[in-house]
Order: structure tokens, then C-alpha cells, then sequence
């Protein structure tokens, strides 16, 4: 099962868990998981079925570079953080 | 609109004639009406270093001279720097030693570095940095244009020397 | 310095001259001002005298009558965006703040925001005519100071914003707030960290606001042409995401819009943001010509760039032998005019560097009436690194621990969970400090009285994103390269370099060229240290791209089965020792079917992210505070130097910016927030003869996700500095600077404080 880490601000919504273990071979099949254990996460995470703006995933890692299809493995890391740009 | 005025000038060694009005400055003549684009604009008021090109012999800010001012100067700009298709030392010491990143800042370092060398062709790196301490870089840390400069003096001497 | 073991590379690592080098040392090289076209009108922008007011009204009119005058633009002339959040490239932007940025609509946030813009026959009359434009302002009280802002009566300056709590808005209140996003992140248990620590340090900080302070002002030349199609010249960070925000603010088709890149003078991270194309191609549409507008260096100071002004509060436990046990930290940074400042960054790089078992972060981007604030090399990282690094280096001090052995002790490496959540990869923390730790500069002993010597770290991601490469190989061997990424410092001979070492051919044989919009494939900005890593990779994947065809080819000539035929060191190997160098096989080309074109991109690549350690000494005159820097030493995890002196001049050139930041770098504004310093004589960036020569230590840890091994290795050399210097000042004047800069006045008032404690 992929392990989710729950960003501090949306705990109130899984009973102050950081890490929930949830299926799914996608980032968005990992987030419908999450919501269906733990409902109102996917609201906080997305919008308009894209990853809120300001936002962006990592896969173990690495920063998920097909966003919400991208794939993942049995024992990854899900992270949702803060964009970064760069100058 | 003051009226126009007509300048003569001996810019790279050719005898130039044009029009200006009196509140028009070197630089602005150089690049929009005598097309000489290679000196650049970093600020319009003597900070930067960028616009430097020689008159008489001595490094200005072309953005602090009136076009007017230059009446019968002898001005030298990065275009007449090079001899033709052979690149003057200072040039290719740049080149060499990666003295430039974005490259904004060269030209005006290389008229600069001209007018030091000229006036002292065995500079200390103490006398390199004091020359140069009106050119603004923001890309290189000017760690390797000055040691551009000191090797440009050490090819300009070997030169002389052949 | 490099890692054993390292692969024997034929281009990589040389240093051939830039191919872009001798038009640029003559003259020759085209900047955005440089561009000449004819009909060209010129444009001036009318900027707000006020950091904070309502317009009542703009009459253009005396303006338009003016001799000379083609056209008058203000906001009404660009489109209206609504609510949306426009995907630009390097993350989402408020199309509705980047429009009102570009020309205040009804309120203006900071002295020098836009208003008008006037197109006429020269700048001299563009100039005359904004004088003649009236507007009507109802001056409102501004805020300038981060954690004023944050108040609940202070001044708001958006009345769209809401504070962001990761994906929710807090459910108590619904008011507009200047304070836009919230971050938090958690790891382990603090409270027990700091119960297991035997000392407890807790420290505040403040840094100003800092401009980029590239040498070129932001200019744009638009036509607006009669089928409705906009050319953009410019010089730009990236012609793509220039392309989408002049397409999106204008509301007409991205492919309607082509970006011409011209060279740019500079960047760091202050030339994405577009300011002037809509301006430019609104002025062009109104008029029919193409019109020029060029900032002059007041503009650029009070409208363009800054980098956040900062309030940061940390608080770190250490046991007696020096294992860090938790840290707690507050940053709050200043937005700007709109929200975005690099907070998010700021709180994922605060303990980056090191092993945290248990720590807090909690950050906050709040609106303040100065220029909207824009990425500047390593955005938000430095701000960080100065507050956590010295507070480490206080530490060190009250245990007698070496900084360097400190880091050593606790640094960030592989497998180690960093505080926002991900677990690093293999990074090359551990061997900066290490080679710092061996350098001759730190085993050195200090020449004088009042000299010091610090060290500090810092560390930035490094992003991946989009390139591509398009490569031609020519009939007599030669190949000619197209790309997308502007070059900033060099970055056209590294892309051609590893395009040479993939095919074994000289980097002279490519010739490298930065096209428009409408000539290669989509390119992210050249920013977050990612040209030489991401475009490089594009450039790997043409040249292999190439080597199938050429297979191909030659096996044809020899007429074999391509499968028996390789591509190796520069040439076709086939059967029977057959063999054609990369040269050969080109002349032969016309006979097999013309041209050979290879196509690469990059898209899914990330990188590891890059770490620095810095040395500094420095001398405090003990009369004026005045702070001289002796001698600077860089080490820096670059992966794998492709053109080690561009790499070097990398390190410099962010370094020396860092030195700038710590020591002089700092808008000056009065209370009614006017900035008093918007020229390079009163923003005094450093000279060169404020500064040592800086040494580099190239620490070569490759990124595997890299062919040979590429870090980006722009960013993270501004992020130490500050620290560095401030632990220096520490050991020589026996003062802590806990505020950025660290000018003489701030200091002689530490010491005086010192001396009166005494
Ligand atoms: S443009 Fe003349 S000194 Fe800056
Ligand atoms: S090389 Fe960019 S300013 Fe000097």
C-alpha cells in the first residue's frame, strides 16, 4: 500500500494521522482512496479535478512530473508541498 | 523642441557628422542615430559603467555627456576595439578566461580595461580592481575579469615586447 | 576536487571558448534594446507617485493632444481576466493580479506600479506626454513592514485575498487579509526534541528586500500586426512562458503570439514575470507600429524584481555532544503587492541541510505595499539559510564544537527524511563540508586583529520541467543546434557540449542557437538551476536521436544489416572492422537520403537538488563597523562540471551576489513608502573592489538522474553567504548580526551594545 503523508493543515480530516495507507497504482487513484477513508482530503488537495494551484506532489523522492496520473508503486511515498519555482 | 544641432566627431577613426538636439546624450546618439548599439545602457546616470566608451583617450559614461559635448572629440567605442577581424588582447582575454556571463557588462569593461592599460600597462590586481570599481558586473563576482584584465595587460606587453 | 572513480569524458570538463563569446567582446551581440525596426515608436510608462491608492480617475486627454503622441494605454486597454489561476510554466499565477500588475486597475499597491503608458515618435516626447496625463489618486495609508501587515487592522491591500490553508480557507473568518498562505510542516515529536536538548537556542531575524540587479533593464518590442498576430521582442528568462503571459493577459491565442529571444543582460530569476509586452502590444495594437519600451533603472528597482524582506524566529535544541535534537521555525516574507513570495520554498529549505528527528516550520506570505516580489536565484532559501546557519554556528560556539565537524555530525545525506516529507537521495551535503573542512583556507590561521572566519551551508532543489533540442547535422560535419532555453552565462556551449560528447565530436563542430517561439519545442524558463541539467538531457537524447539514423545510414552504405552496425567514439563501427568517422558519414549523407535531423526532449527528469558550503574571512573595523571581505572560498556538490569555468563563474557570480545581500543590499523606504534608494548609487551593489578573488572547490557528486551526471549549480551559491559572513563578524567583532545587511551603522550599534553589557 502507498503511504500518503498528510500535510499538517488537513490532520483535522484524518484524526491527526500523518501517514495514511492507502491503494492505488496513480497519485489520483491514491487521492480517491484517501477521500473514501477520510472524506472531505480530496476537496483540500484538488480542485476542479486538478491538484490545487500553489501545489505540487513527490513521489518518493522526486517531484511527480504527470501530476495526478502519475504512477506509483506498491511502497511509495506520496508528498503534497508547496510549488517551487527557481530563479 | 530646442533646434538641432550639427556635431562632428571622429568615431573608431572615421569622421562622423549628425544631428542632435542639445538635450540628447552621447549615448543615445551612439546607439539610436549612429546605430552603434555595442555600447549599453545599464542605468542613464553614471552608475553603471555600462555605456563607457573613450573620448580623447579617457574613459566617460556616455550617458552623462551631451552628443553636443562631443564636438570635435576623438570618441572610440567597443566597435572600434578590434583591428579588423583580429581581436585586441583585452578581448580575447575575456574570451579565454570566461571574463563574461550575460555580457551586458563587457563592453564597457573592455573600454575601460583599454583606458587603464594604456595608462599603466602593468597594473597590480589592487590597481585592476580600484580602475574598474565604476563598471558593475552582477553576474561574475568580477573574480574572473580580473584576471582577464591582468592577462590582457600580460599579452598586451608580450606584443609590445615582439 | 572530483570523485574517484569518474568517468573519461572527451568534451565535458574542457573549457572551449563560447560560441556566443566574440560577438559579445565586440559589440556585435543583440540585446532587447538593441532591436531596430522601422516605423519603431517608443513607449514610456506613467508610475504610481503613491504606494497605496484608490484611482478615481486617469484623463488622458492633454497627453493624446500632444505633438508626437500615437496612443495612450491604461488598464481598460487590456482585457479583463476574471477569476483564474493561469498554469505559467514554473507554477500557477492569479491572472487577475500578473493583469493589474502590468497596469494598476482600479487601485495602485506600491510606489512605481504602472498606471498609463504612452507610445510617441521618441522617448523624449513618450516621457513629455506622461507628465500631461492626469490622474486623480484618494491616497490610502500603506504597510510596509511584514509582521505590521499581518495585523488585524493593518491596511489591506487586496480585497481578493483570503489566507490559504493548504487547499482551505480557515473557517474563521471570511475577511480580506494581507496574510495569503500558510504553511506548516511536522516531523517527529518537538516537544520531547527540545526536552532531550542540554541547550536551547531561540533567535529572531530580520533581512530586507533585495533586488536581482541585473546590469539590462527589462525592455519589450511589440507588433501588433494587421491579422492580429504579436511579435514580442525581448530579452527573457523564457520566451515560452513570456509567449503564454502576454497571449493570456492580452485574451488571444497562444499561437498568435511569437517571442523573439534577443540576449539578455542578466536575469536571476527576475526576468519570467512579464512586465512590459502587454504594454508594449497594447500600444501596438492602438497604433499599427511596432513599439519599444525600455525600463529605465528606477523602474527597475521600484516595479520590478525584489526578492522578500523576512521575519524569521528559530529555535534549535542540541545535546552537550552535538546531535541536534528539534527545531521550531516561524518565517514570515513579504509578497509584495500580490501574493507569491517564496515562502513555500523558504520553509522546505530552513532545515534542509541538515538531520532533523523532530522540528516545526510554520511560514506565512503576506501582502506589503512594495513591488510584487519575484524568484531571485534560490528563492526563499536564503532568507532561511541565514537565520538557521547562524543560529548552528552560535551553538557550536557555546559547546566548542567545529562548525564544520557540527555539520559533519548532523548533515543531510542520503536516506535522511527532510522536514517537509520526502527522504533525499544521493546528495553531496556531507562533502562540501568535508571539503571546506580540508581546504587550505580553513586550515589556514588568521592574519590580524579584528579578522574572523566563518562557514555556513545552504542548499536548493534544482527543478527539472521542459526542454527540447533540435540538431541538423550538416554535410561537412558539422551540426547545428536549436533550442528554446535563453542563455544567460554560457549556457548555449554547455547544451553544445554534451551534445558533442553523446556523438564524440568536438564542442566547435555544433553550433549552437537560441530560436522564437515558432522554431523549436516547447522550453521551460532558464531558471531553478535547470538549463545545463534538463535542456542538457534534450540535447543527449538529439545526438542519440542522430546516432540511430546514422546507423542507419551507414549501414545502408555498406549495405549490412543495421543491427551489426554501432555507433562508438565519434563514428560507425560495422562488421569486418569496418569503420566512418561522424565526418565521413556526414559527407556521405547527400548519397543516402539528404538530411539528418535529431530531435530530443526532456520532461520527466527531476533533480536531487545541490548543497554549498562557503568559508569566509573577514575583517571588522572596530571604528566605523565597516566589514572587509579577506578571502571567500565556495564548495559546492555540482554533480559534474560540463564547462568548469561557467560552473565556477556560477559559483562566483551567487557568491558575490550573497556578499552584496549580506553587507550593503537593502531598499530604504519612508513612511509613506516611497523607496529613497532606486539608483546604483544609493543600492550600492558590490564592485569589484569591495571583493576578494573567490575560490571554488568543484565537488563533483553526480545526479544519477542526469547521463553525465549534471546538478544545476546556479542557485545555491547566494544562499550561504550571509551567514557565512555574519559568523565571521561574529568571530571577529564578538557581535551576533541577527538583521540583513549587516551595514557599518548596524554594526557599530552591536558593538556599542556589546561594550555597554560589559
Ligand atoms: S548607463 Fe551610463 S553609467 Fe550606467
Ligand atoms: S556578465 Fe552579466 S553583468 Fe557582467
Amino acid at each position: 500500500m502507498a503511504r500518503v503523508f498528510i500535510p499538517a493543515q488537513i490532520r483535522d480530516l484524518t484524526d491527526g494521522q500523518e501517514v495514511v495507507e492507502v491503494n492505488g497504482t496513480t497519485v489520483r487513484e491514491v487521492i480517491e482512496g484517501l477521500e473514501s477513508i477520510h472524506p472531505g482530503t480530496r476537496e483540500r488537495l484538488c480542485r476542479d479535478g486538478q491538484l490545487r494551484p500553489g501545489l505540487m506532489i513527490a513521489v518518493d523522492s522526486s517531484v511527480a512530473s504527470s501530476g495526478l496520473r502519475t504512477s506509483i508503486n506498491r511502497d511509495s511515498e506520496v508528498h503534497f508541498l508547496p510549488a517551487i519555482g527557481g530563479g | 523642441m530646442a533646434k538641432k544641432r550639427v556635431v562632428s566627431i571622429k568615431l573608431n577613426g572615421d569622421p562622423v557628422e549628425f544631428l542632435c538636439e542639445p538635450r540628447q546624450t552621447l549615448l543615445e546618439v551612439l546607439r539610436d542615430t549612429l546605430d552603434m548599439t555595442g555600447t549599453k545602457e545599464g542605468c542613464s546616470n553614471g552608475n553603471c559603467g555600462a555605456c563607457t566608451v573613450l573620448m580623447d583617450g579617457r574613459p566617460v559614461t556616455s550617458c552623462l555627456v551631451l552628443a553636443v559635448e562631443a564636438e570635435g572629440a576623438e570618441v572610440r567605442t567597443v566597435e572600434g576595439v578590434a583591428c579588423g577581424s583580429h581581436l585586441a588582447p583585452v578581448q580575447q582575454a575575456f574570451l579565454e578566461g570566461a571574463a563574461l556571463q550575460c555580457g551586458i557588462c563587457t563592453p564597457g569593461f573592455i573600454m575601460q580595461t583599454e583606458a587603464l592599460l594604456a595608462e599603466n600597462p602593468s597594473p597590480t590586481e589592487e590597481q585592476v580592481r580600484f580602475y574598474l570599481a565604476g563598471n558593475l558586473c552582477r553576474c561574475t563576482g568580477y573574480d574572473k575579469i580580473v584576471r582577464a584584465v591582468m592577462c590582457a595587460a600580460d599579452k598586451r606587453r608580450a606584443a609590445m615586447d615582439d | 576536487m572530483s570523485t574517484n572513480g569518474k568517468p573519461k569524458y572527451k568534451v565535458i570538463g574542457t573549457r572551449p571558448i563560447r560560441h556566443d563569446g566574440v560577438d559579445k567582446v565586440t559589440g556585435r551581440a543583440k540585446y532587447g534594446a538593441d532591436i531596430r525596426l522601422s516605423g519603431l515608436l517608443h513607449g514610456i510608462v506613467l508610475r504610481s507617485p503613491h504606494a497605496h491608492a484608490r484611482i478615481v480617475r486617469i484623463d488622458t486627454s492633454r497627453a493624446e493632444a500632444l505633438a508626437g503622441v500615437r496612443a495612450v494605454v491604461t488598464a481598460a486597454d487590456i482585457p479583463p481576466q476574471g477569476d483564474r489561476m493561469v498554469e505559467l510554466g514554473e507554477g500557477a499565477v492569479n491572472m487577475r493580479h500578473l493583469s493589474a500588475n502590468v497596469l494598476a486597475h482600479d487601485k495602485v499597491l506600491y510606489k512605481g506600479h504602472a498606471v498609463a503608458a504612452v507610445a510617441a515618435d521618441n522617448v523624449h516626447i513618450a516621457e513629455e506626454a506622461c507628465k500631461l496625463i492626469d490622474v486623480e489618486y484618494e491616497v490610502l495609508e500603506p504597510v510596509l513592514d511584514v509582521l505590521k501587515a499581518m495585523l488585524p487592522d493593518a491596511p489591506v491591500l487586496n480585497d481578493d485575498v483570503r489566507t490559504d490553508v493548504m487547499g482551505g480557507s480557515p473557517a474563521a473568518s471570511d475577511r480580506p487579509t494581507n496574510v495569503a498562505r500558510q504553511i506548516i510542516f511536522t516531523k517527529g515529536d518537538v516537544q520531547a526534541g527540545f526536552a532531550a536538548a542540554d541547550v536551547v537556542l531561540e533567535r529572531e531575524f530580520r533581512t530586507g528586500t533585495v533586488h536581482q540587479g541585473y546590469i539590462e533593464p527589462h525592455n519589450a518590442t511589440a507588433m501588433w500586426n494587421a491579422n492580429g498576430k504579436v511579435t514580442v521582442w525581448m530579452s527573457t528568462q523564457g520566451i515560452f512562458t513570456a509567449r503564454q503571459q502576454t497571449a493570456e493577459l492580452m485574451r488571444i491565442p497562444v499561437a498568435d503570439v511569437k517571442v523573439v529571444p534577443m540576449e539578455i543582460g542578466g536575469g536571476f530569476g527576475g526576468k519570467i514575470s512579464v512586465y512590459l509586452p502587454p504594454v508594449a502590444a497594447a500600444l501596438s495594437k492602438k497604433t499599427g507600429r511596432p513599439v519599444k519600451v525600455i525600463m529605465d533603472r528606477s523602474a527597475v528597482f521600484e516595479a520590478t524584481g525584489p526578492t522578500p524582506a523576512s521575519y524569521i524566529k528559530i529555535k534549535l535544541g542540541v545535546t552537550r555532544d552535538g546531535m541536534i535534537t528539534a527545531g521550531d521555525a516561524y518565517l514570515a516574507y513579504e509578497a509584495g503587492a500580490f501574493p507569491g513570495s517564496p515562502i513555500g520554498p523558504g520553509c522546505m529549505c530552513v532545515f534542509s541541510c541538515y538531520d532533523f528527528p523532530n522540528a516545526r516550520v510554520e511560514g506565512y506570505d503576506v501582502c506589503v505595499n512594495k513591488p510584487r516580489s519575484n524568484a531571485y536565484r534560490a528563492p526563499g532559501s536564503t532568507n532561511a539559510a541565514f537565520a538557521i546557519e547562524t543560529v548552528v554556528d552560535e551553538v557550536c560556539q557555546q559547546l566548542g564544537i567545529d562548525p564544520a565537524d557540527f555539520r559533519l555530525k548532523n548533515g543531510a545525506k542520503e536516506g535522511v527524511r527532510r522536514v517537509d516529507g520526502p527522504v533525499y537521495s544521493r546528495i553531496g551535503m556531507l562533502e562540501t563540508v568535508e571539503a571546506i573542512k580540508a581546504s587550505e583556507h580553513y586550515q589556514s590561521k588568521l592574519a590580524g586583529p579584528n579578522q574572523g572566519r566563518g562557514i555556513a551551508s545552504g542548499y536548493w532543489f534544482n527543478i527539472g520541467l521542459k526542454s527540447a533540442v533540435t540538431a541538423t547535422v550538416g554535410y561537412d560535419g558539422s551540426v547545428t543546434l536549436i533550442e528554446g532555453s535563453t542563455d544567460i552565462g554560457g549556457s548555449r556551449t554547455s547544451i553544445a557540449m554534451q551534445l558533442a560528447e553523446t556523438l564524440g565530436i568536438t564542442a566547435e563542430q555544433v553550433t549552437p542557437s537560441v530560436v522564437d517561439t515558432d522554431s523549436v519545442g516547447y522550453t521551460d524558463v532558464t531558471g531553478g538551476s535547470r538549463v545545463t541539467f534538463a535542456t542538457g538531457i534534450a540535447a543527449i537524447e538529439a545526438a542519440r536521436d542522430i546516432q540511430r539514423q546514422l546507423v542507419i545510414r551507414a549501414a545502408e552504405l555498406w549495405e549490412v544489416d543495421p543491427s551489426t552496425v554501432t555507433y562508438v567514439d565519434g563514428g560507425v563501427s560495422g562488421p569486418d572492422g569496418k569503420r566512418m568517422t561522424f565526418e565521413e558519414l556526414a559527407h556521405k549523407l547527400p548519397e543516402t537520403g539528404g538530411p539528418v535531423i535529431g530531435n530530443g526532449t526532456s520532461g520527466k527528469a527531476t533533480q536531487a537538488g545541490a548543497f554549498g558550503t562557503h568559508c569566509v574571512d573577514v575583517e571588522v573595523d572596530p571604528e566605523t563597523g565597516k566589514v572587509q571581505v579577506l578571502r571567500y572560498t565556495v564548495a559546492q556538490d555540482v554533480g559534474t562540471a560540463i564547462h568548469p569555468s561557467y560552473v565556477e563563474g556560477q559559483l562566483q557570480g551567487g557568491a558575490v551576489q550573497g556578499i552584496g545581500w549580506a553587507l550593503n543590499e537593502e531598499y530604504w523606504y519612508d513612511d509613506k513608502g516611497s523607496m529613497r534608494n532606486a539608483t546604483y548609487l544609493d543600492y550600492r551593489i558590490p564592485t569589484c573592489y569591495d571583493v576578494p578573488m573567490i575560490d571554488t572547490i568543484l565537488v563533483e557528486v553526480p545526479d544519477p538522474q542526469h547521463p553525465y551526471g549534471v546538478r544545476g549549480v546556479g542557485e545555491v551559491p547566494i544562499c550561504p553567504p550571509p551567514a557565512a559572513i555574519a559568523n565571521a563578524i561574529a568571530a571577529a567583532a564578538g557581535v551576533r548580526m541577527k538583521q540583513l545587511p549587516m551595514s557599518p551603522p548596524r554594526i557599530m550599534s552591536a558593538i556599542w551594545e556589546r561594550d555597554a553589557a560589559k
